[in-house]
């Protein structure tokens, strides 16, 4: 960037009062404020999520063992959504940028075009996440547990966890202990028949996931899930509203007429950082 | 009302339309290295079973800490203009956030350790 931000200047003239020493407007710098503080929330969920991953005894699920499903699809994609999602939300960054640039030429076409695009790229994210959310919490099969401690997975082709047993192609398989969601090395699929008797003197049956306990791993994988992927969701629906509202004031033409378009350029760190915010939470959660 | 004592920096930041597209071409070739990135994680944690043994598993950790560390840097330094401020509120920023941060991270890592010996040694 241009201007004062790259001018040299001495301390007198810097911090000598008159001007800020930054060289960047109030409304930018309390942004930036407000970001940090938000990074440091944040940075408090990853790392307690690290801690209870570290400090627990039980086993605890693989991200790519858990997402590997896609919309509309049968079969094993793993991670392969997520990091759709990934590459959209961080080409609507791109689009954002983009439109700042835009904004710094006072080209007000081009601001409303990638700004449009923006507001596309966040909503199919957050309606990505909440098919995201509905796939984890009705699960795939579940698990269920025999009198004497064996676990066992439940299959079905229609993955219906209410009633399993009403498939022709419902079926067990035994799992291995204290691991989820792997069935044992080599271990047979189950007919129908010895899979009903089995079932029939289950004990437990743990089926998709909600606060108390789920079929992925420990009842805390699901707490972290549900909050760090709901207070990121959380900030890019608002972020979305605020671009949206971004955008129509464009529209009307009201940064033209305050001759720059810094507003965009605001709006638009916000954004990037929900984009920050999601690389951490892409490798922290579902790649490590 | 006007204000004639308010210096507005937020003009500063415009550009000619030659400056814009060399701005652009930037922009363009961060986004390349962001998707390469990205594809690099992905296709490591689907398939590094299937390519190395379970021992690799701590260096491909340290590859996606180090990766996203990547990213970020892009994201903050291009996307955010960082990179383009003033170096003071560079540091404003980066370093307060820094310092708390590797504080908490070796704080909890710590402590972490001494609870996962606790359970595993009276539970």
């Amino acid at each position: 960037m241009a201007g004062d931000a790259t001018k040299a200047l001495s301390n007198d003239v810097l911090w000598g009062g008159g001007r800020s020493p930054f060289s960047i407007s109030y409304g930018k710098m309390m942004m930036w404020f407000f970001l940090v503080s938000d990074a440091l929330t944040f940075s408090g969920l990853l790392v307690a999520y690290g801690f209870v991953r570290h400090s627990t005894t039980e086993a605890w699920p693989i991200g790519e063992e858990v997402f590997r499903a896609l919309p509309f699809l049968h079969g094993d994609y793993p991670l392969i959504y997520v990091a759709l999602m990934t590459a959209i939300l961080i080409f609507s960054s791109v689009t954002m940028v983009l439109a700042v640039e835009a904004g710094h030429r006072m080209d007000k076409g081009g601001v409303i075009k990638w700004l449009f695009a923006t507001v596309l790229g966040g909503a199919f994210f957050v309606g990505s996440q909440a098919w995201e959310w509905s796939h984890f919490i009705h699960g795939g099969g579940g698990y269920m547990t025999t009198p004497t401690g064996e676990t066992y997975w439940v299959h079905n082709d229609e993955h219906d966890t209410h009633t399993p047993t009403a498939h022709a192609s419902f079926h067990l398989v035994k799992a291995v202990p204290g691991h989820y969601l792997k069935g044992e090395e080599g271990a047979p699929h189950l007919n129908r028949e010895e899979s009903l008797a089995i079932w029939d003197k289950r004990v437990s049956y743990v089926d998709g996931a909600n606060m108390t306990r789920n079929e992925y791993g420990p009842p805390q994988y699901a707490n972290f899930f549900f909050f760090i992927t709901g207070f990121h969701g959380f900030h890019v629906f608002s972020g979305v509203i605020i671009n949206l509202i971004v955008l129509l004031m464009a529209v009307r033409g009201v940064f033209h007429r305050r001759g720059h378009y810094e507003m965009v350029e605001k709006a638009g760190l916000y954004w990037h950082f929900v984009d920050l915010v999601w690389v951490f939470v892409f490798t922290f959660f579902y790649l490590l | 009302m006007e204000r004639d004592d308010i210096i507005e920096y937020s003009l500063d930041a415009h550009h000619s339309e030659e400056e814009g597209r060399k701005i652009r071409r930037k922009i363009w070739l961060v986004t390349l290295l962001l998707a390469v990135v990205t594809t690099v994680e992905v296709t490591l944690g689907a398939y590094w079973k299937d390519w190395f043994d379970m021992s690799a598993w701590n260096s491909i950790k340290w590859t996606y800490v180090v990766l996203t560390l990547v990213k970020a840097t892009y994201i903050v330094m291009t996307f955010m203009h960082l990179g383009d401020e003033r170096r003071n509120i560079r540091a404003i920023i980066l370093l307060p956030y820094a310092l708390f941060i590797l504080y908490l991270i070796f704080i909890a890592i710590w402590e972490s350790q001494y609870v996962h010996y606790l359970w595993k040694t009276y539970l």
